[in-house]
């Protein structure tokens, strides 16, 4: 990116393109390696929760059993009345709540405020926390009325295999998110990245990007539960 | 293109935008809550769940995860690959129709 006497804007659009790819330098000009791999890494985690959906459809659409309500499994009952899905809405608020104080946190960053960067960030790992809490919470409950992988009793087997496996994976993503907010906000908060103190485990500077990637993968994880929420719980 | 030189030290944007952008996700996701409140069904249900969700998803791409600021040489090589799976989306749908026609056939449904 720094290069010595450049002076002229690299072109934009489809020339852009061109350039950035045929430059035999790096292709991604304004990202740092970083950020780049992040994305990359995105991108093959979006085709295997691509193939899991994929699979969902699959037996789905093949099985000529019927499939079981999801509006009516994931539905609870408070205060006498049973509410449609209301946990799977419930938990579709928090992930998004955490979305928004992950994109807060990345702004404060970019600040360089520690403390607001970092207690947006432990507020996204808590809302995360609560998310999975709640997961487990829906896992117990159809645990309990007999839903395993291979079979369920309101119809087509493969509805468990594919809840469990598509959720679980989902769920997943969240549980080592958190764990990495939690990294990520202790560094911010002792102040890591303004002493250019050395990484226990790379012996490299960090610097404040690492919360703008942190946010790229938690705002992906939301952005899975999007689809997850659509296809699986409203279809 | 100013815009990328502007940003080329960080992704800094007002946080308004970020406020504005998280209330809709919310208002998006009431809509999508809606539709299964309400029962609704058919191709209604259809069109509404699938734009609530693409509406939502563009605006994480492009807002929350900066998309929208960064070269078209890098958004084009995420954005556009995930475009194919819808091809093996099709290829799969002929699949399972294929699948349920033989279940169909040869197990009398079921």
């Amino acid at each position: 990116m720094v290069e010595a006497g450049r002076t002229l804007e690299p072109p934009s659009g489809w020339q852009g393109i061109v350039s950035d790819w045929s430059s035999d330098q790096r292709a991604f000009k304004n990202v740092s390696w970083g950020k780049a791999m992040m994305w990359i890494f995105l991108l093959s985690d979006t085709f295997i929760f691509s193939c899991f959906l994929l699979s969902y459809m699959t037996t789905r659409m093949s099985t000529t059993v019927p499939w079981p309500n999801a509006s009516e499994v994931f539905a609870l009952t408070i205060a006498g009345h049973s509410i449609p899905l209301i946990l799977i809405a419930i938990m579709t608020f928090v992930l998004i709540s955490s979305s928004g104080t992950m994109a807060m946190a990345v702004n404060f960053g970019y600040r360089r405020d520690r403390t607001k960067t970092a207690v947006f960030m432990l507020l996204t790992a808590a809302l995360g926390a609560a998310f999975v809490g709640m997961q487990a919470f829906e896992w117990t409950k159809l645990i309990h009325e007999g839903v395993r992988p291979w079979e369920n009793p309101w119809g087509a087997a493969q509805f468990g295999s594919n809840f469990f496996m598509i959720t679980g994976f989902h769920g997943t993503h969240v549980t080592f998110g958190v764990i990495f907010l939690v990294i990520i906000a202790r560094k911010v908060w002792r102040g890591d990245f303004d002493h250019e103190r050395r990484g226990f485990f790379t012996s490299r500077k960090g610097n404040y990007e690492i919360v703008e990637i942190m946010g790229l993968y938690w705002h992906f994880v939301d952005l899975v539960w999007v689809f997850i929420f659509a296809f699986f719980y409203l279809w | 293109m100013a815009q990328a030189a502007a940003h080329a030290e960080g992704q800094q944007h007002p946080i308004k935008l970020y406020l504005v952008v998280w209330g809709w996700l919310f208002i998006l996701s009431i809509g999508s809550y809606l539709v299964d409140y309400f029962a609704l069904q058919g191709f209604l249900r259809w069109s509404l769940i699938l734009t609530f969700m693409t509406l939502k998803a563009g605006l994480i791409v492009a807002v929350f995860m900066h998309m929208a600021w960064e070269r078209l040489a890098l958004s084009y090589a995420i954005l556009v690959p995930p475009v194919f799976v819808l091809v093996f989306v099709a290829i799969m749908a002929l699949e399972s129709d294929y699948t349920h026609l033989m279940r169909v056939v040869f197990f009398g449904g079921g």
